[in-house]
């Protein structure tokens, strides 16, 4: 099948690639570019392992072809680091909070998390469940998760984390 | 000692040994997607292998013509029955020692069933080829629904056993039946009762679901022609066993095979057992000499690649009008599918089913099983449970409330009035367990203060009494459910796959400065081995957790396990490292008295080294220990520290909980609203608390999904009406309750560290919490048993069944 020429900036990095017109966005990620971080769950749009940040919208790049994003900015997994490569508010919010088990929603719902608290910098518990409700996980039932995203955006807020009480 | 000495407390803290909230190593990698997945693996030259599968639930296949496919750029290949004829494939052995058609051998018994594989440059090429095969199907009548398998007139679904009356488990009593599984006392439960002053019978489904990890299953295979080598990557959680099969059923050496599990995204059972896309990659890549790739989707993955429950239990009890239990009966109808694909140990044709009798003191029971097949999807897993206790515990738990509704009694007192006794344990059941140790009232009355049960029960009360006066359209209910569980499989007295005992194993290599390696036969899918395990080992040998690096998966340099399913992994593996640890621990003692000039009997232990009896300044620690072990052992000794344990467990572990679910359910919808769920758990030795709150967050998530609406569903044709995340119940954050965590610690006799198994416990117990309550809601109307899932449309159905809706 004819190939496209794509471009698009990654991760603050200019990219380009040949495609077929039907390559997933997420297909272009993976086997492309070899950002392996951004996973693929379902293929239907429902699971949210494959969500990326496409021009300040949260995207299910499982949903969307490459040759969409021609000239796009995109954020991935491999690029929410500090830019001294020390883990985000976020990243340790997961950690600190056991917002992960087997770590394969983790990217997904990091990157709708960073969204959602720029969106909103302080939501409450229950915009928080709403926020991320696009985003499955099959190990943590959501409430360390909960309180990761808490724990980043009194972080980002520079407020003491209260850990909600049992 | 000046004020740098480090204290006890800093000391034992700098570990962070059992007991400490130790944050996960693998978090490092994952937060920053540096996870490595099967599919994250990209090989030189790799192909994609993707199946033909079939539209119909039972058919003929008149002829598969791949012509047209084979003309489609980037295509290379059509494997089908034929071609894995030619080396013997086209059938495998399963686990449960049924055998299963890799691809459909003259027919097809199951919707999506694997028909043939294409083999092309990459997934997208190998798509374009299926969608070419030609394949010519003869519809034949379908079989569904179980209880009409074993009609007389019943179509034959499996040919292949025609005329054998005897399976792997037992005689056959019919075309469509597997095998028949008693256990028990038939003749005094009869007797018992006949005896009773109250019984109970009720048929309580546990409908057909499918643990659906966020992974798919998926592998690469690559055969090397010149060393007559085969890689094997895959999403395995019982690695060593896949090297094992694979070694029997493909003729290839055992040392020649590497079979390697890499990051796991979530398992929950599904990943226990072979499934014919690992056959096909192997097979592709044997016949293209390039590594083959098989990742399946999410449809294929819930409506192929097993499922779990579909037992349909006939429960009696018989008891005094006191209520104290003098018998149990159960008749199971277990509906397998296709192929009995069940990853139970091969000895237990119903897994350990006969933990039936729960956590109450029944004199006498007697279970039988029938097994039998259908057009569905092969499988029968242990879905986050130790092989079928999930539905024993449902079966125990929903009778209870049965019989304490039926006596008028409230069904916490009911099973406080039977539990097995503290100081009964070890306790003898009557189907032939011997639990470990227990104290089920303490954690019963801990559940109840921590709740306000009787608050509850006075709540309950007047609010049904406003909704007989129509003053509300909401019902509560309050679902208790106390579990006992079995896990640890397990002692090779009574526990093998395959004729391989299920012990696990550990290897640790401590190295010259006090650091050292853990290399262990289980496989972490999400668990926290590599932070969970070090802490054990930090404790029996007072080296920081930080400092051991635990490697699992790779079947070339850990030692042989049976991996981690069945909430296994503590009980065996978690067993094997303190045992190997304490190996260390013994050489470790030789080598200080040597360097301190002691007999070794005058050294104790002291968090992180050894001290002499008396003098306490006189010390050695574990890392100068480290160092001393190459180059100055005692003379004779060999030098090196390290140890090897395979740990064969004497008994399994019976982890138990006490939990409760308080729920609304407005009858006008069926909508329901989790008001609060409070679980305690007694795992015994908890070795990482953190950890163990998590497992039990995400445990009583899969229970809440099970119970309340996630199911794998057939219409009468055979057609899979649940087969993507459209239709299967995956709750969100939004769904998902809070949960409320408790404990007691109960330790195990028998294990090293007095540990039990945790991870599958809130399924266990979740599932007829979440039944229970739904149960409980509707009994004042006149209900005795609503089957599960509970969503909103069967929550109406019922409250229009009861008549509340009468004009």
């Amino acid at each position: 099948m004819a190939k496209t020429h794509v471009t698009m900036k990654v991760n603050g990095a200019e990219v380009e690639g040949l495609v077929e017109p039907r390559t997933l966005l997420v297909h272009f990620i993976r086997e492309n570019l070899l950002l392996t971080g951004t996973h693929i769950g379902c293929e239907t749009t429902h699971c949210g392992a494959c969500t990326v940040d496409i021009d300040g919208m949260s995207v299910k790049s499982c949903t969307m072809f490459a040759v969409q994003a021609q000239g796009s900015d995109i954020t991935t997994i491999e690029g929410i680091a500090n830019a001294d490569g020390s883990l985000s508010a976020l990243q340790e919010g997961f950690r600190m909070m056991h917002g992960l088990q087997c770590g394969f929603c983790t990217p997904g719902m990091i990157l709708r998390a960073q969204r959602l608290l720029q969106e909103n910098p302080s939501p409450t518990e229950a915009e928080i469940r709403m926020g991320i409700s696009g985003n499955f996980c099959r190990c943590t039932g959501y409430q360390n998760i909960v309180k990761a995203i808490q724990y980043a955006a009194a972080k980002i807020n520079g407020v003491q984390f209260q850990e909600a009480a049992e | 000692m000046n004020d740098m000495t480090p204290t006890r407390e800093q000391r034992e803290a700098k570990l962070e040994g059992m007991g400490c909230k130790r944050k996960r190593v693998e978090d490092i990698r994952f937060t920053q997607g540096k996870g490595n997945y099967v599919d994250d693996l990209k090989l030189p030259g790799m192909l994609h292998g993707d199946f033909v599968r079939s539209p119909h639930a039972h058919a003929r296949v008149k002829s598969i013509n791949s012509e047209e496919a084979l003309k489609v750029p980037g295509v290379l290949a059509v494997i089908t029955a034929e071609t894995l004829k030619t080396v013997n494939l086209a059938w495998m052995p399963t686990l449960a020692g049924d055998v299963q058609m890799v691809l459909a051998d003259g027919k097809v018994l199951f919707q999506n069933q694997e028909v043939a594989f294409v083999v092309a440059t990459d997934r997208y090429a190998a798509d374009d080829g299926i969608n070419k095969v030609v394949v010519e199907y003869e519809p034949l009548p379908v079989v569904i629904d179980p209880f009409k398998a074993m009609d007389p007139d019943a179509p034959v679904l499996r040919e292949d056993p025609a005329g054998k009356t005897s399976g792997a488990h037992g005689p056959r009593k019919h075309h469509n039946h597997v095998f028949e599984w008693t256990i028990g006392d038939k003749d005094l439960t009869d007797a018992a009762f006949k005896k009773a002053d109250v019984t109970i019978k009720e048929m309580l489904s546990y409908h057909r679901t499918h643990p659906s990890p966020l992974e798919t299953c998926q592998c690469v295979c690559s055969f090397d022609k010149i060393r007559g080598e085969l890689s094997i990557w895959g999403t395995f959680q019982a690695p060593h066993v896949i090297r094992t099969v694979v070694a029997l059923i493909a003729k290839i050496p055992e040392h020649k095979i590497h079979v390697i599990s890499p990051d796991i995204g979530g398992g929950f059972g599904n990943k226990v057992g072979a499934y014919p896309g690992y056959i096909c990659a192997a097979v592709a890549s044997i016949v293209t000499g390039k590594p083959v790739k098989w990742v399946e989707d999410r449809i294929e993955n819930l409506t192929a690649t097993s499922f779990a429950r579909d037992y349909h239990m006939t429960t009696e009890i018989a008891a005094t009008k006191e209520g104290k239990v003098t018998g149990l009966r159960v008749h199971v109808l277990a509906d397998h599918g296709a192929f009995d694909a069940c990853a139970d140990p091969s000895k237990w044709p119903a897994g350990f089913f006969n933990i039936v009798t729960g956590s109450y003191d029944f004199p006498t029971a007697h279970v039988a099983v029938d097994g039998i097949y259908t057009n569905k999807a092969p499988g029968g897993v242990a879905y986050r449970c130790s092989f079928r206790v999930t539905e024993a515990a449902y079966c125990i738990e929903r009778g209870m409330d049965i019989l304490a509704q039926k006596l008028g009694m409230d069904p916490a007192e009911l099973r406080l009035k039977n539990f097995i006794k503290p100081e009964q344990f070890p306790y003898h059941s009557a189907l032939g367990w011997e639990y470990d140790s227990g104290d089920y009232h303490t954690a019963m009355k801990k559940m109840m203060e921590s709740v306000d049960y009787a608050g509850l029960r006075k709540e309950q009360a007047a609010q049904r009494e406003a909704f007989k006066r129509g003053e509300t359209r909401e019902i509560m209910g309050l679902g208790v459910s106390f579990f006992t569980e079995i896990v640890g499989a397990g002692p090779s007295k009574n526990c093998d796959i395959l004729g391989i005992a299920m012990f696990d194993s550990c290897e640790i290599r401590m190295h010259p400065t006090g650091a050292g390696i853990a290399r262990v036969g289980s496989k972490s899918q999400g668990q926290g081995h590599e932070t969970t395990w070090a802490q054990i080992i930090a404790t029996e040998i007072g080296i920081p957790a930080d400092d051991i690096m635990v490697e699992e998966g790779n079947t070339d340099t850990a030692p042989y396990g049976l991996g981690t399913y069945g909430s296994r992994s503590t009980p065996v593996a978690g067993a094997a490292i303190a045992m190997a640890a304490r190996k260390i621990k013994a050489k470790a003692q030789m080598i200080a008295a040597y360097k301190l000039e002691v007999h070794e009997g005058d050294l104790e232990w002291d968090i992180d080294g050894f001290r002499v009896k008396g003098l306490p300044e006189k010390t050695m620690s574990m890392k100068d220990i480290c160092w001393a072990a190459y180059n100055s052992v005692p003379p004779g000794m060999e030098p090196g520290l390290e140890a090897v344990s395979y740990y064969d467990p004497p008994n399994m572990t019976y982890p138990f909980g006490a939990y409760i679910c308080v729920m609304n359910i407005d009858v006008d919808t069926g909508v329901y609203r989790i008001r609060r769920f409070y679980a305690l758990d007694d795992c015994g030795t908890r070795i990482n608390p953190m950890i163990i709150e998590g497992q039990v967050h995400g445990g009583l998530t899969e229970a809440f999904a099970i119970a309340m609406g996630q199911e794998i569903r057939y219409d009468d044709e055979g057609n899979v009406v649940t087969g993507s995340f459209m239709d299967f119940f995956m709750p969100t954050a939004v769904e998902t309750p809070h949960w409320e965590t408790d404990f007691t610690v109960t330790p195990s006799p028998h294990h090293p560290i007095g540990a039990k198994g945790v991870g599958e416990s809130p399924n266990v117990g979740g599932v007829p919490a979440f039944s229970n309550a739904v149960n409980d809601a509707f009994s004042f109307l006149g209900s005795t048993h609503i089957q599960m899932p509970h969503d909103y449309w069967r929550n109406w159905r019922a409250a229009k069944e009861l008549g509340v809706f009468a004009a």
